[in-house]
């Protein structure tokens, strides 16, 4: 009766997370759908907890349960709701992280299990529980070097050779596990601990070398990883809403990693195999690209015044300076004085996708506003003037001229077709790539320089005073 | 040959799941629009954060003697929960600006 009560509620977990996820991909159900999911998690985290039987026998350890379940929900609510915008890309990568070392630890302790059951291992699931323990790490070290990629604390680090020793130390973790499961499942614990520190090391030297503007789409890779390792779990209990769960968000993070690849115009493959890693930069030495031209505030407020039709292209810089509400201030000023505004988004403007749309959003600028980069480059042409508001590598012209550029290939922004282009930048240093931008010397560019709050704060005020 | 069938056999129920979830993560994913990918991507990974139960069933099981198991075990649902709150929580306050208007 029990365990007939647990199986339906896992059922009706398992449909709350596919119509959850659904929901989430339309703007208008969004909330609603993660609120589902949720519900769904809870009812099965409980039903686990109080109705789940082995042989008869009910869990124990009920005061370790709920102290942990207790601590992570405190960690957990508190560091997501203190987080800033800028740094929830960050945070996504870390929670991902931990459910890839979650799914890590319970293969270590299984292994214990299995060894301590002192019988002849059953080789499909040793086979699972090294699988889970591996994926579970890979994801949990790349993780955690993504989320120090994206806060700056860690730096692009490769070495010559780095790609052969990946794939040597990757040999070896196959190998080790080959061993175990088909040949010699009564291995010693030191064993089964190699296999996991091996597959940290690899996490954590195959995210090493990529550049950190690529961090996204390891992050959604990584998400996919920790869905399977979730999925090695449900392989192991014959649970089927840990099966249901991982591999749905297997599946659906593999798609999402190949769509934000195909954004950029570049296979998965090139990605990992990194080319904006390491030694890439020298191509950036064009040099002497000539000279750019500053414009000074008032300028600019009285181009954008009296312009027809204004394009604002938001990049990472919106995002560190905090200026989207500042941004929507500006926007709603020029449209009091009939100038038409539109944002246009690059799909990877940010560190990830659709990074300036949540924080656009945040400031309440209208859904509508916010234009898609194919629509965006129809409109260019008849702009009058384009402010490009700390982005850099997104309107790169160097990606459609330059075949030796590590971005070449990407899709652009086409701000060249509109007939003014303001470019606010804190400096000239090169964006996150790392690779100079021409358009900044092109004579119908000019530099806005300064943080972008405070720049356009001022503009604003400029604006009002005209 | 013969191994590979019976196992297949004694599996099919899983079996069916993943190759059926593989297609269902597909066609959900599939028609978003870009505003939404991360918000989504964050969304699933808290989905991902069904590992907890695994977590969950560890713990329970581990014997009172056994400190490894049970210190690993706490561990890992001090985690596995971590992914789950955190991860609803952060979606929730992404998609909290989304809130529409008109």
């Amino acid at each position: 009766m029990y365990s007939s009560l647990l199986t339906f509620s896992y059922l009706i977990a398992s449909v709350t997370f596919i119509v959850g996820l659904k929901m989430l991909s339309h703007p208008a159900t969004a909330r609603k759908g993660n609120l589902v999911a949720a519900v769904g998690m809870t009812l099965a985290v409980i039903g686990t907890i109080f109705l789940y039987e082995k042989d008869g026998e009910s869990l124990g350890n009920y005061g370790w349960i709920f102290a942990g379940i207790a601590v992570g929900t405190i960690l957990g609510t508190v560091s997501a709701k203190k987080v800033k915008m800028t740094a929830m890309p960050e945070m996504v990568s870390l929670f991902n992280g931990m459910g890839g070392a979650c799914a890590a630890l319970i293969s270590l302790v299984e292994f214990d299990h299995l060894s301590y059951a002192g019988t002849t291992a059953n080789p499909d699931l040793l086979l699972i529980v090294v699988l889970g323990l591996v994926i579970g790490s890979i994801s949990f070290a790349g993780s955690v070097i993504a989320w120090g990629k994206l806060n700056g604390s860690i730096k692009d680090f490769a070495f010559p050779g780095q790609h052969i020793f990946n794939l040597l130390v990757l040999a070896v973790i196959i190998g080790m596990a080959g061993y175990l499961i088909a040949l010699s499942p009564a291995q010693p614990q030191w064993f089964i601990y190699g296999i996991f520190g091996l597959s940290i090391l690899y996490g954590l030297f195959f995210v090493f070398p990529i550049g950190g503007a690529d961090m996204p789409v390891v992050i959604s890779l990584l998400n996919s990883f920790t869905g399977v390792a979730a999925a090695c779990g449900g392989f192991l209990y014959d649970n089927k809403v840990m099966l249901t769960g991982g591999i749905l968000v297997g599946a659906a993070g593999t798609l999402l990693t190949i769509l934000m690849c195909k954004a950029m115009n570049r296979s998965l493959a090139n990605v990992l195999i990194g080319s904006f890693g390491g030694g890439a930069k020298a191509t950036a030495a064009a040099g002497a690209q000539g000279s750019y031209k500053e414009i000074t505030l008032s300028d600019t407020a009285v181009l954008m015044s009296y312009a027809n039709k204004v394009y604002i292209v938001p990049g990472y810089g919106l995002a560190v300076a905090q200026a989207q509400h500042i941004c929507h201030e500006l926007e709603k000023l020029l449209e009091s004085k009939g100038v038409e505004v539109n944002y246009a988004i690059h799909p990877v403007a940010g560190r990830m996708p659709g990074h300036m749309n949540v924080l656009l959003a945040e400031a309440d600028v209208p859904y509508d506003k916010l234009k898609e980069m194919e629509q965006a480059n129809d409109e260019f042409a008849t702009t009058d003037v384009v402010l490009v508001l700390g982005a850099n590598d997104v309107v790169n012209p160097a990606a459609k001229s330059d075949p030796a550029s590590p971005i070449y290939g990407m899709p652009i922004l086409d701000v060249e077709l509109s007939k003014h282009i303001i470019v606010n930048k804190r400096s000239m240093k090169p964006g996150y790539a790392g690779i100079e931008n021409e358009l900044f010397f092109r004579p119908k560019t000019s530099m806005l320089f300064g943080d972008a709050k405070k720049v356009l704060q001022d503009l604003v005020a400029e604006i009002k005073s005209l | 040959m013969q191994t590979f069938l019976h196992w297949i056999e004694a599996n099919q129920s899983i079996l069916y799941i993943v190759i059926l979830m593989i297609f269902v993560g597909i066609e959900v994913i599939g028609r978003v629009p870009a505003v939404l990918h991360t918000p989504l991507m964050s969304g699933a990974n808290a989905i991902h954060g069904v590992v907890i139960i695994g977590a969950i069933i560890v713990m329970g099981q581990a014997a009172a003697d056994n400190y490894l198991a049970l210190a690993l075990g706490f561990l890992a649902v001090v985690l596995g929960t971590l992914n789950v709150v955190g991860g609803f929580v952060v979606t929730d306050r992404m998609l909290e600006m989304f809130k529409k208007k008109k």
